[in-house]
């Protein structure tokens, strides 16, 4: 029998002593079905890192990763972090303004990209001095010094990447949708990732036998489980790609085939597979653990998804990236037909602590009364990357330790522990992103003829959240709500575009002149 | 049986009632774009071929719905006719 180390103190040892034991077993499986090994990919880590410490890469920097999902994808992420730097996995399907206020940000200099993105953004104009191109293609056009990733992971040099890495060094930065329309960074350390991933171990039983899948995109945080749980434990990591990821017949058959053990998703893909998966007709008898994360699950959609599949066990899992997971709950099968409220998020995972308190007085509420969760412990991150007031305005220092306020309205019950009630302040969760109704309102104001917008989320019988925008026109009539949908969809990512448009002569107002958001979601619950 | 015109109509009424709540139905012409204009994003879209799959009993492989023959309401309608079609032949 073969044992894991029981301490490992960063991120890229987990996968050196996976290397050690199972150098042969199958470590990613790339989205077209090729597979790299264990051994295959900690060597290419190794001389990935030294190319970059010989290329002047030093701890502490952040190196951008600008790549579709793949195990060289995966590689890039462990050359950075065995030459002591930071990965920033960037979203590279989102908006070019986006890509490059985020190299900016966290000053990257040197970046990971996908050849066939290496032309279209002028990443020397974000700051970015060195380029390692991944992929066939040229390269691109601008003065910055480019690499070969052939290059890069068959550096031969015997520069030693392994400088110094602590545990509280910097991992990895994932942005975030900011309050005024900028992403921040949320900083994590290895310590920070690492109890996370022990704590996943301690609770789901992670072996060498095991397929997980990577459905999440990489600059999700549901991908750190994804990644460093199977790969410290020896088992294979199915990459899915975006096409396939958004396509629920495809994504039936893809988990059937491969015989999935490990699912983790947001529930609006689970509902996606369960409504129109055609999930009768595979085999999915190897699925032994259904994992969501990111929003509300709806009990109907849950209760639909665990007929169809009833053989694994379902964890609902709850934490913003700034603490990753940090409570949980198993869900208990066959779920009750006269069941409507959601599931609780459950109690603390064993690395964290939970407070609910009284946001106005700074004290906790007595038991049963709601309040704001505060989630202190190991995985809680070091800060925002460059903003040191919202960081300081995001935790309360008490008992020696860091709380963070997550911003989450929750209960506490002593039966099934924290039950979620809302949100403090006016940011929603849609397919599991965190949407500000404040960035879509900025948004509508963006159109020539819209006077005053009023954005509310509101929740159907069926437990989804609709996003309803009243609008108050500039003239008669008012914009058609075709070319509304045509505007947003220019301006917003697909998932922050209204459900509904509504017109008004003029929206409810406060009697201090602001927006009445409680009257307009009222309004919106009258209408048929 | 179904005729294009009805086929049209059927869509419209999908589209109205589940993606435009509220938009006057002569707004939205059979040659409007739905994908390419971003009227119709990919849970739009799973709605939308869900709904087609179950009115005609009919199934839609993935390379089928690409913004070549699901863009309007005129090539949906005629992407279903084909289908139809071939379906009642098999």
């Amino acid at each position: 029998m073969t044992k894991i180390d029981s301490v490992a103190s960063d991120l890229a040892s987990c996968i050196e002593s996976s290397a050690r034991l199972f150098p042969d077993r199958r470590a990613i499986v790339n989205p077209d079905g090729s597979a790299v090994s264990y051994g295959e990919l900690n060597a290419k880590a190794d001389r990935g890192a030294a190319f970059l410490v010989a290329q002047g890469v030093v701890p502490g920097d952040r190196v951008g990763i600008l790549m579709p999902k793949s195990a060289n994808t995966v590689t890039a992420m462990m050359c950075i972090l065995k030459a002591g730097a930071a990965y920033v996995p960037i979203d590279w399907t989102a908006p070019v303004e986006r890509i490059c206020a985020i190299l900016k940000d966290c000053q990257i200099r040197t970046l990971f990209i996908d050849s066939r993105l290496a032309t279209s953004i002028k990443v020397a104009e974000a700051g970015v001095e060195h380029v390692i191109v991944v992929g066939q293609g040229t390269g691109t056009s601008e003065r910055t010094r480019q690499s070969r990733w052939d290059d890069a992971v068959n550096h031969t040099e015997s520069v030693s990447p392994r400088s110094e890495r602590g545990s509280d060094d910097l991992a990895y930065i994932l942005y975030t949708s900011g309050s005024t329309g900028i992403p921040k960074g949320v900083m994590i350390s290895h310590r920070n990732a690492v109890s996370f991933v022990d704590w996943c171990a301690s609770v789901f039983h992670p072996s060498p036998e095991d397929r997980f899948s990577s459905h999440a995109p990489f600059h999700f945080d549901l991908s750190v489980l994804d990644i460093y749980l199977p790969l410290r434990h020896g088992a294979t990591l199915h990459l899915i790609d975006d096409e396939t990821g958004k396509n629920p017949k495809a994504l039936a058959a893809f988990i059937a085939s491969q015989r999935l053990t490990v699912w983790y998703s947001t529930p609006s893909i689970l509902h996606l597979l369960a409504s129109f998966g055609h999930l009768d007709r595979y085999d999915f008898s190897s699925l032994r653990l259904v994992l969501f994360a990111g929003e509300v699950f709806p009990v109907k959609h849950l209760r639909q998804l665990t007929k169809l599949w009833p053989k694994p066990e379902y964890y609902n899992l709850y934490g913003p990236t700034e603490t990753n997971v940090c409570t949980y709950s198993p869900v208990p099968l066959p779920i009750p037909e006269e069941r409507t409220e959601p599931f609780p998020i459950g109690w603390p995972c064993a690395h964290c602590a939970a407070a609910v308190l009284d946001p106005r007085e700074n004290l906790p509420v007595r038991k049963g009364e709601e309040g704001v969760l505060y989630i202190a412990g190991e995985s809680v991150f070091k800060g925002y990357w460059g903003r040191s007031n919202e960081t300081n305005a995001a935790f309360r220092n008490a008992d020696g330790q860091r709380w963070y306020s997550t911003g989450d309205v929750v209960r506490e019950d002593p039966e099934q522990g924290f039950i979620y009630v809302g949100r403090r302040d006016r940011m929603v969760k849609r397919r599991g992103y965190r949407i500000e109704l404040d960035d879509i309102e900025c948004a509508l104001y963006g159109h020539d003829s819209i006077r005053e917008a009023g954005v509310v989320a509101v929740n159907t019988e069926a437990g989804d959240t609709q996003i309803v925008a009243h609008i108050v026109a500039d003239k008669e009539p008012p914009p058609d709500i075709l070319q509304m949908k045509m505007f947003v969809a220019k301006a917003l990512p697909s998932y922050m575009s209204p459900d509904i448009f509504i017109f008004h002569k003029r929206l409810p107002r406060t009697s201090t002149e602001k927006v009445d958001y409680q009257s307009l979601k009222q309004l919106q619950q009258r209408l048929p | 049986m179904r005729d294009n015109g009805t086929i049209k109509q059927d869509l419209r009424n999908y589209i109205l009632s589940e993606v435009l709540p509220g938009e006057s139905p002569a707004n939205l012409k059979d040659n409007t774009p739905l994908r390419t204009s971003g009227v119709l994003d990919s849970m739009g879209l799973l709605g939308l071929v869900s709904f087609v799959e179950e009115q005609y009993s009919i199934e839609l492989e993935a390379h089928e719905t690409g913004i070549d023959n699901f863009d309007t309401i005129d090539s949906i309608a005629s992407l279903i006719e084909t289908k139809i079609a071939g379906r009642d032949k098999a």
